[in-house]
Protein backbone atom coordinates (compact mmCIF):
# COMPACT_ATOMS: atom_id res chain seq x y z
CA UNK A 1 0.00 0.00 0.00
CA UNK A 2 2.87 2.44 0.71
CA UNK A 3 4.54 2.03 -2.76
CA UNK A 4 1.06 3.12 -4.33
CA UNK A 5 1.17 6.29 -2.18
CA UNK A 6 4.34 6.90 -2.84
CA UNK A 7 3.99 6.72 -6.22
CA UNK A 8 1.01 8.72 -6.27
CA UNK A 9 3.30 11.45 -4.58
CA UNK A 10 5.30 11.57 -7.05
CA UNK A 11 3.10 11.44 -10.29
CA UNK A 12 1.31 14.43 -7.59
CA UNK A 13 4.32 16.19 -7.68
CA UNK A 14 4.59 16.52 -11.64
CA UNK A 15 0.91 17.01 -11.86
CA UNK A 16 1.62 20.06 -9.63
CA UNK A 17 4.53 21.26 -12.31
CA UNK A 18 2.17 21.26 -14.89
CA UNK A 19 -0.91 22.92 -13.57
CA UNK A 20 1.66 25.60 -11.79
CA UNK A 21 3.14 25.71 -15.47
CA UNK A 22 -0.43 26.40 -16.98
CA UNK A 23 -1.50 28.77 -14.41
CA UNK A 24 1.53 30.63 -14.48
CA UNK A 25 0.79 31.38 -18.22
CA UNK A 26 -2.75 31.92 -17.02
CA UNK A 27 -1.74 35.15 -14.86
CA UNK A 28 0.64 36.49 -17.37
CA UNK A 29 3.50 35.26 -15.64
CA UNK A 30 4.77 32.84 -18.31
CA UNK A 31 4.14 34.40 -22.01
CA UNK A 32 4.10 31.89 -24.33
CA UNK A 33 3.84 28.03 -23.96
CA UNK A 34 6.26 25.86 -25.26
CA UNK A 35 3.84 23.48 -26.75
CA UNK A 36 4.92 22.45 -30.37
CA UNK A 37 1.88 23.44 -31.89
CA UNK A 38 -0.49 26.83 -31.47
CA UNK A 39 -3.08 24.27 -29.53
CA UNK A 40 -2.15 25.45 -25.89
CA UNK A 41 -2.41 28.70 -26.62
CA UNK A 42 -6.10 28.20 -28.35
CA UNK A 43 -7.06 26.18 -25.57
CA UNK A 44 -5.75 28.36 -23.18
CA UNK A 45 -7.42 31.25 -24.64
CA UNK A 46 -11.00 29.60 -24.73
CA UNK A 47 -13.55 30.65 -22.64
CA UNK A 48 -13.26 27.22 -20.96
CA UNK A 49 -10.06 27.79 -19.36
CA UNK A 50 -11.74 29.84 -16.65
CA UNK A 51 -14.39 28.73 -14.08
CA UNK A 52 -16.08 30.62 -11.91
CA UNK A 53 -13.52 33.99 -12.64
CA UNK A 54 -10.60 31.43 -11.97
CA UNK A 55 -8.42 29.81 -14.18
CA UNK A 56 -8.80 26.16 -14.54
CA UNK A 57 -4.92 25.78 -13.88
CA UNK A 58 -5.36 27.22 -11.02
CA UNK A 59 -7.88 23.74 -9.23
CA UNK A 60 -5.37 21.66 -11.05
CA UNK A 61 -2.66 23.23 -9.19
CA UNK A 62 -5.04 22.59 -5.69
CA UNK A 63 -6.01 19.35 -6.90
CA UNK A 64 -2.94 17.68 -7.07
CA UNK A 65 -1.45 19.59 -4.30
CA UNK A 66 -3.63 17.99 -2.32
CA UNK A 67 -3.32 14.68 -3.72
CA UNK A 68 0.14 15.06 -2.40
CA UNK A 69 -0.05 15.99 0.52
CA UNK A 70 -2.62 13.17 1.32
CA UNK A 71 -0.28 10.68 -0.68
CA UNK A 72 2.70 12.12 1.55
CA UNK A 73 0.45 11.52 4.89
CA UNK A 74 -0.96 8.51 4.10
CA UNK A 75 2.58 6.65 3.44
CA UNK A 76 4.10 7.59 6.90
CA UNK A 77 4.85 4.57 8.61
CA UNK A 78 2.11 4.93 11.21
CA UNK A 79 -0.64 4.71 8.80
CA UNK A 80 1.07 2.89 6.19
CA UNK A 81 -1.56 -0.02 7.18
CA UNK A 82 -4.67 1.97 7.35
CA UNK A 83 -6.76 1.59 4.23
CA UNK A 84 -8.54 5.32 4.68
CA UNK A 85 -5.54 7.71 2.63
CA UNK A 86 -6.12 5.05 -0.55
CA UNK A 87 -9.84 5.46 -0.04
CA UNK A 88 -9.56 9.28 0.07
CA UNK A 89 -7.27 9.17 -2.93
CA UNK A 90 -9.05 7.02 -5.15
CA UNK A 91 -12.27 9.48 -4.58
CA UNK A 92 -10.21 12.89 -4.60
CA UNK A 93 -8.18 11.74 -8.26
CA UNK A 94 -11.55 10.23 -9.66
CA UNK A 95 -13.25 13.40 -9.53
CA UNK A 96 -10.31 15.06 -10.99
CA UNK A 97 -10.53 11.94 -13.71
CA UNK A 98 -14.28 13.08 -14.18
CA UNK A 99 -12.95 16.66 -14.85
CA UNK A 100 -10.38 16.02 -16.86
CA UNK A 101 -12.51 13.37 -19.11
CA UNK A 102 -15.05 16.89 -19.11
CA UNK A 103 -12.57 19.31 -20.11
CA UNK A 104 -10.22 17.11 -22.74
CA UNK A 105 -13.57 16.25 -24.15
CA UNK A 106 -14.20 19.97 -24.73
CA UNK A 107 -10.97 20.22 -26.13
CA UNK A 108 -12.35 17.57 -28.80
CA UNK A 109 -15.69 18.43 -29.43
CA UNK A 110 -16.25 22.35 -28.81
CA UNK A 111 -12.52 24.48 -29.30
CA UNK A 112 -10.74 21.90 -31.77
CA UNK A 113 -7.61 22.07 -30.85
CA UNK A 114 -5.08 20.27 -28.33
CA UNK A 115 -3.01 21.25 -25.68
CA UNK A 116 -0.28 19.00 -24.87
CA UNK A 117 0.04 19.91 -21.57
CA UNK A 118 -3.36 19.58 -20.56
CA UNK A 119 -3.47 16.02 -22.09
CA UNK A 120 0.24 15.46 -20.07
CA UNK A 121 -2.03 16.24 -16.96
CA UNK A 122 -4.34 14.20 -17.87
CA UNK A 123 -2.47 11.10 -18.25
CA UNK A 124 -0.94 12.36 -14.67
CA UNK A 125 -4.80 12.35 -13.66
CA UNK A 126 -5.30 8.79 -14.88
CA UNK A 127 -2.26 7.50 -13.75
CA UNK A 128 -3.01 8.35 -10.01
CA UNK A 129 -6.48 7.62 -10.37
CA UNK A 130 -5.71 3.74 -11.72
CA UNK A 131 -2.55 3.86 -8.89
CA UNK A 132 -5.18 4.90 -6.08
CA UNK A 133 -7.63 1.77 -7.46
CA UNK A 134 -4.61 -0.50 -7.55
CA UNK A 135 -3.74 0.41 -3.97
CA UNK A 136 -7.09 -0.42 -2.80
CA UNK A 137 -7.73 -3.29 0.25
CA UNK A 138 -9.50 -6.15 -1.58
CA UNK A 139 -12.10 -7.94 0.05
CA UNK A 140 -11.30 -11.68 0.55
CA UNK B 1 11.77 5.19 2.29
CA UNK B 2 15.04 7.10 1.72
CA UNK B 3 15.13 6.68 -1.90
CA UNK B 4 11.48 7.75 -1.83
CA UNK B 5 12.48 10.75 -0.35
CA UNK B 6 15.58 11.27 -2.29
CA UNK B 7 13.40 10.90 -6.17
CA UNK B 8 10.50 13.51 -4.65
CA UNK B 9 13.87 15.68 -3.82
CA UNK B 10 14.83 15.24 -7.95
CA UNK B 11 11.37 15.77 -9.13
CA UNK B 12 10.71 18.67 -7.15
CA UNK B 13 13.92 20.33 -7.92
CA UNK B 14 13.69 19.41 -11.85
CA UNK B 15 10.06 21.07 -11.18
CA UNK B 16 11.04 24.40 -9.80
CA UNK B 17 14.21 24.56 -12.45
CA UNK B 18 11.94 23.90 -14.75
CA UNK B 19 9.50 26.85 -13.65
CA UNK B 20 12.12 29.47 -13.26
CA UNK B 21 13.79 29.01 -16.47
CA UNK B 22 9.87 29.19 -18.15
CA UNK B 23 9.59 33.01 -16.51
CA UNK B 24 12.91 34.25 -17.08
CA UNK B 25 13.76 32.32 -20.84
CA UNK B 26 10.98 32.40 -23.16
CA UNK B 27 12.06 30.81 -26.72
CA UNK B 28 8.51 32.03 -28.22
CA UNK B 29 9.52 35.70 -26.45
CA UNK B 30 11.82 37.94 -25.83
CA UNK B 31 15.03 36.31 -26.97
CA UNK B 32 13.85 34.72 -30.42
CA UNK B 33 11.73 37.59 -31.35
CA UNK B 34 15.19 39.21 -32.37
CA UNK B 35 16.14 38.94 -35.82
CA UNK B 36 19.85 40.52 -36.34
CA UNK B 37 19.60 40.12 -40.28
CA UNK B 38 16.90 42.31 -40.62
CA UNK B 39 18.57 46.34 -41.65
CA UNK B 40 16.93 48.97 -39.12
CA UNK B 41 17.19 52.65 -40.14
CA UNK B 42 16.90 55.15 -37.67
CA UNK B 43 13.16 56.18 -39.43
CA UNK B 44 11.99 52.93 -38.45
CA UNK B 45 13.43 53.09 -34.95
CA UNK B 46 11.16 56.40 -34.70
CA UNK B 47 8.17 54.61 -35.56
CA UNK B 48 5.91 55.26 -32.65
CA UNK B 49 3.18 52.77 -33.88
CA UNK B 50 -0.25 52.51 -34.58
CA UNK B 51 -2.26 54.94 -32.06
CA UNK B 52 -5.90 55.85 -31.54
CA UNK B 53 -7.44 58.55 -29.51
CA UNK B 54 -6.04 61.39 -28.58
CA UNK B 55 -2.74 62.99 -27.74
CA UNK B 56 -3.85 64.94 -25.04
CA UNK B 57 -5.13 61.99 -23.20
CA UNK B 58 -4.08 61.39 -19.62
CA UNK B 59 -3.79 57.84 -19.79
CA UNK B 60 -1.32 56.39 -22.48
CA UNK B 61 -1.19 52.07 -23.21
CA UNK B 62 0.95 50.05 -25.52
CA UNK B 63 0.31 47.38 -26.34
CA UNK B 64 3.05 44.63 -27.92
CA UNK B 65 0.46 42.43 -30.34
CA UNK B 66 1.33 39.77 -32.35
CA UNK B 67 -1.48 39.31 -34.75
CA UNK B 68 -1.67 35.78 -34.99
CA UNK B 69 -1.59 35.08 -31.38
CA UNK B 70 -5.15 33.82 -30.24
CA UNK B 71 -4.93 35.51 -27.08
CA UNK B 72 -4.47 38.88 -28.33
CA UNK B 73 -7.40 38.20 -30.83
CA UNK B 74 -9.52 37.35 -27.89
CA UNK B 75 -8.71 40.27 -25.89
CA UNK B 76 -9.50 42.53 -29.90
CA UNK B 77 -12.64 40.93 -30.13
CA UNK B 78 -13.62 40.93 -26.45
CA UNK B 79 -12.52 43.09 -24.13
CA UNK B 80 -10.90 46.17 -26.70
CA UNK B 81 -14.54 47.22 -27.86
CA UNK B 82 -14.93 48.06 -24.18
CA UNK B 83 -11.73 49.81 -23.80
CA UNK B 84 -12.68 51.54 -27.06
CA UNK B 85 -16.02 53.15 -25.95
CA UNK B 86 -15.75 53.64 -22.69
CA UNK B 87 -12.04 55.06 -22.26
CA UNK B 88 -10.76 55.85 -25.78
CA UNK B 89 -13.49 57.25 -27.70
CA UNK B 90 -14.07 59.54 -24.51
CA UNK B 91 -10.70 60.97 -23.99
CA UNK B 92 -9.54 59.02 -20.97
CA UNK B 93 -7.01 56.74 -23.46
CA UNK B 94 -4.88 57.05 -25.92
CA UNK B 95 -4.01 53.33 -27.18
CA UNK B 96 -0.60 52.42 -29.51
CA UNK B 97 0.19 48.97 -30.71
CA UNK B 98 3.29 48.07 -31.20
CA UNK B 99 4.53 45.15 -33.42
CA UNK B 100 6.08 42.14 -31.40
CA UNK B 101 5.55 39.19 -33.64
CA UNK B 102 6.80 36.00 -32.50
CA UNK B 103 9.19 33.70 -34.11
CA UNK B 104 7.63 31.62 -37.10
CA UNK B 105 8.24 28.74 -34.74
CA UNK B 106 5.90 29.58 -32.66
CA UNK B 107 3.40 31.73 -34.96
CA UNK B 108 3.99 30.99 -38.87
CA UNK B 109 2.12 33.71 -40.13
CA UNK B 110 2.44 36.60 -37.70
CA UNK B 111 5.51 38.62 -39.52
CA UNK B 112 3.62 38.32 -42.30
CA UNK B 113 0.10 39.66 -40.92
CA UNK B 114 2.16 42.48 -39.01
CA UNK B 115 3.38 43.22 -43.01
CA UNK B 116 0.05 42.96 -44.11
CA UNK B 117 -1.42 45.44 -41.33
CA UNK B 118 2.16 47.76 -42.17
CA UNK B 119 0.70 48.12 -45.90
CA UNK B 120 -2.52 48.87 -44.63
CA UNK B 121 -1.01 52.03 -42.39
CA UNK B 122 0.18 53.52 -45.87
CA UNK B 123 -2.92 53.70 -46.73
CA UNK B 124 -4.64 55.07 -43.62
CA UNK B 125 -6.08 51.82 -42.53
CA UNK B 126 -3.68 50.10 -39.93
CA UNK B 127 -6.00 49.87 -37.41
CA UNK B 128 -8.85 48.60 -39.99
CA UNK B 129 -6.68 45.83 -41.10
CA UNK B 130 -6.03 44.99 -37.22
CA UNK B 131 -9.57 44.68 -36.35
CA UNK B 132 -10.19 42.66 -39.68
CA UNK B 133 -7.10 40.01 -39.16
CA UNK B 134 -9.08 39.81 -35.40
CA UNK B 135 -11.98 39.76 -36.37
CA UNK B 136 -11.56 36.64 -38.93
CA UNK B 137 -9.16 34.68 -36.89
CA UNK B 138 -9.40 31.74 -38.72
CA UNK B 139 -6.47 32.18 -41.09
CA UNK B 140 -4.31 31.93 -37.62
CA UNK B 141 -5.65 27.97 -37.45
CA UNK B 142 -4.30 27.55 -41.35
CA UNK B 143 -1.86 25.95 -42.26
CA UNK B 144 -1.56 27.38 -45.94
CA UNK B 145 -0.38 30.58 -46.43
CA UNK B 146 -3.01 33.48 -45.65
CA UNK B 147 -1.79 36.26 -48.18
CA UNK B 148 -4.86 36.09 -50.61
CA UNK B 149 -7.15 36.08 -47.48
CA UNK B 150 -5.29 38.98 -45.77
CA UNK B 151 -5.23 40.84 -49.61
CA UNK B 152 -9.39 40.13 -48.93
CA UNK B 153 -9.56 41.39 -45.50
CA UNK B 154 -7.22 44.62 -46.83
CA UNK B 155 -9.81 44.99 -49.85
CA UNK B 156 -12.56 44.82 -47.80
CA UNK B 157 -11.43 48.18 -45.69
CA UNK B 158 -10.94 49.93 -48.54
CA UNK B 159 -7.18 49.43 -49.13
CA UNK B 160 -6.20 50.12 -52.68
CA UNK B 161 -4.92 45.88 -53.44
CA UNK B 162 -2.54 46.89 -56.13
CA UNK B 163 -0.95 48.93 -53.79
CA UNK B 164 -0.95 46.98 -50.98
CA UNK B 165 0.23 43.67 -53.14
CA UNK B 166 3.60 45.65 -53.98
CA UNK B 167 4.23 46.85 -50.63
CA UNK B 168 3.68 43.18 -49.08
CA UNK B 169 6.15 41.89 -51.99
CA UNK B 170 8.74 44.77 -51.17
CA UNK B 171 8.83 43.65 -47.40
CA UNK B 172 9.69 47.00 -47.10
CA UNK B 173 8.40 47.40 -43.38
CA UNK B 174 10.97 44.11 -41.84
CA UNK B 175 13.05 46.83 -39.94
CA UNK B 176 10.36 48.79 -38.71
CA UNK B 177 9.06 45.71 -37.30
CA UNK B 178 11.84 43.94 -36.28
CA UNK B 179 13.02 47.36 -34.64
CA UNK B 180 9.48 47.65 -32.68
CA UNK B 181 10.07 43.81 -31.76
CA UNK B 182 13.52 45.04 -30.69
CA UNK B 183 12.42 47.84 -28.32
CA UNK B 184 9.87 45.10 -26.98
CA UNK B 185 12.71 43.04 -26.19
CA UNK B 186 14.64 45.42 -24.48
CA UNK B 187 11.55 46.53 -21.87
CA UNK B 188 11.15 43.07 -21.13
CA UNK B 189 7.95 41.88 -23.37
CA UNK B 190 8.43 37.95 -23.66
CA UNK B 191 4.70 37.10 -24.51
CA UNK B 192 1.88 38.66 -25.83
CA UNK B 193 -0.69 40.59 -25.36
CA UNK B 194 1.50 42.61 -23.01
CA UNK B 195 0.57 46.04 -21.93
CA UNK B 196 1.91 49.31 -20.66
CA UNK B 197 0.38 51.66 -18.64
CA UNK B 198 1.81 55.10 -18.97
CA UNK B 199 5.32 53.21 -19.46
CA UNK B 200 4.92 50.39 -16.77
CA UNK B 201 4.65 47.17 -17.51
CA UNK B 202 1.39 45.35 -16.63
CA UNK B 203 2.27 41.71 -15.74
CA UNK B 204 -1.22 40.58 -15.25
CA UNK B 205 -3.70 38.73 -18.07
CA UNK B 206 -5.03 42.30 -19.66
CA UNK B 207 -9.02 42.57 -19.57
CA UNK B 208 -10.79 46.05 -19.86
CA UNK B 209 -11.56 45.91 -16.24
CA UNK B 210 -7.92 45.62 -15.43
CA UNK B 211 -7.40 49.07 -18.03
CA UNK B 212 -10.47 50.86 -16.62
CA UNK B 213 -9.37 50.20 -13.13
CA UNK B 214 -5.64 51.26 -13.66
CA UNK B 215 -6.92 53.97 -15.72
CA UNK B 216 -8.59 55.24 -13.48
CA UNK B 217 -6.60 55.23 -10.52
CA UNK B 218 -4.61 57.31 -12.67
CA UNK B 219 -6.62 59.73 -13.52
CA UNK B 220 -7.79 60.29 -10.17
CA UNK B 221 -4.48 60.51 -8.97
CA UNK B 222 -3.75 63.06 -11.43
CA UNK B 223 -6.21 65.02 -10.51
CA UNK B 224 -5.35 64.84 -6.48
CA UNK B 225 -2.37 66.62 -7.96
Amino acid sequence: MSRHRQAIAVLALVGIAVATYLWLHAIGVIGVLKCGSGGCEIVQASKYAELLGIPVAFYGVVGYATLFGLSLVGARPALVARAWPTRWLAVLSGAGFLFTLYLTSLEMFVIHAWCRWCLASAAIITAIFVTALAGLPRKT
Amino acid sequence: MNRFYVLLGVVAAAAVAFLIYSTQQEPGGAAAASNPNVPITAQDRAFPGYTLGSDSAPVKVVEYIDYECPICAMFATVQFPTIRDQLINTGKVQWRLRDYPLPPTTHQWSHLAANAVACASEQGKAWDMVDALFDHHDWALQKSNPTSVFRGLAQSVGVNPTTWDACLASNKYAGRIQASANEGDSLGVNGTPTLFINGTLVRARATSDLVQHIADSLIAATKKK
